[in-house]
């Protein structure tokens, strides 16, 4: 894949994405040419190798090349148990200002690192969503803000993995 | 095809919060089928939300996000009819696209 366009950017990005949408609206057939690198090439880049570290502090400085500090203005919203480790829903929220991102991960998982959220200026800081745990776990949350790390964690009992096995 | 992205955007006024599903599989590649192979990693990466050409959340996955993935954000200066572009790429380099209407 190539993250990078020749010219303008901008444009060009606008107008394939208005041919996907109409394309989509027509509705013919799957949107998959070359539309995936022209978005990427407008964000961050996908931090592939985070995503494969195994512990929690080799994800997190893998991911922000610093550690965090734990901070009670972070706050997730878990279950104490999860039934099933398939879904588990888990949400962040946080009063700090200036935040830039918002990462979660699960310190049993194979790989630490479940998702990363990129929150530009404007969007709140908070974000909900459902992820896979193998097995019971910590689940740590990150705020990154005002360029510092603050986290908060909770243990989340599964009592299905979600890895299967 | 029909597109693989729900999404409900709502205007609240000052804010809108956005609700978004999207149909995939995200298999981890720690799985194994029923004749005991591993099913290889097929994951979405990276979903992007823009309003007025600019993004307003990017979500970076790995493949520890559940089956058919949910998230839920809000965000400032969206209103009612804007549209709100959202965007999808996975680890095999498929992706999708859909507009919405902010309600």
């Amino acid at each position: 894949m190539t993250y990078s366009i020749p010219g303008s950017v901008d444009e060009t990005r606008r107008l394939i994405l208005k041919g996907a949408a109409v394309v989509a609206l027509a509705g013919l057939g799957g949107i998959r040419f070359g539309l995936a690198p022209a978005l990427a090439a407008a964000n961050d880049k996908y931090p592939e190798a985070a995503f494969k570290v195994k512990g929690t502090d080799d994800a997190i400085k893998a991911l922000y090349g610093k550690t965090a500090e734990k901070s009670d203005k972070v706050k997730m919203d878990a279950p104490e148990i999860a039934e099933n480790g398939a879904v588990v829903p888990i949400a962040v929220t946080t009063t700090l200002a200036d935040v830039t991102s918002i990462s979660i991960l699960v310190a049993e998982n194979p790989n630490a690192l479940a998702a990363s959220y990129t929150i530009p200026a404007g969007t709140m800081p908070s974000v909900a969503n459902r992820l896979k745990m193998a097995k019971t776990s910590n689940v740590i949350a990150i705020v990154e803000a005002g360029g510092k790390l603050y986290s908060a964690s909770k243990e989340v009992k599964v009592t299905v993995g979600g890895c299967g096995g | 095809m029909a597109s693989t992205i729900r999404v409900r955007a709502t205007s609240s006024g000052d804010t809108t919060e956005v609700q978004a599903l999207i149909q995939h599989p995200m298999d981890s590649g720690f799985v194994k089928n029923a004749a005991g192979a591993l099913i290889p990693p097929h994951f979405i990466q990276q979903v992007t939300f823009e309003h007025g050409g600019k993004p307003v959340f990017v979500a970076d996955w790995g493949p520890a996000v559940s089956k058919d993935p949910y998230v839920k954000f809000s965000f400032k200066g969206g209103k009612k009819g804007d549209e709100l572009k959202i965007s999808w790429v996975d680890n095999k380099g498929v992706s999708d696209s859909s507009t919405a209407k902010i309600q």
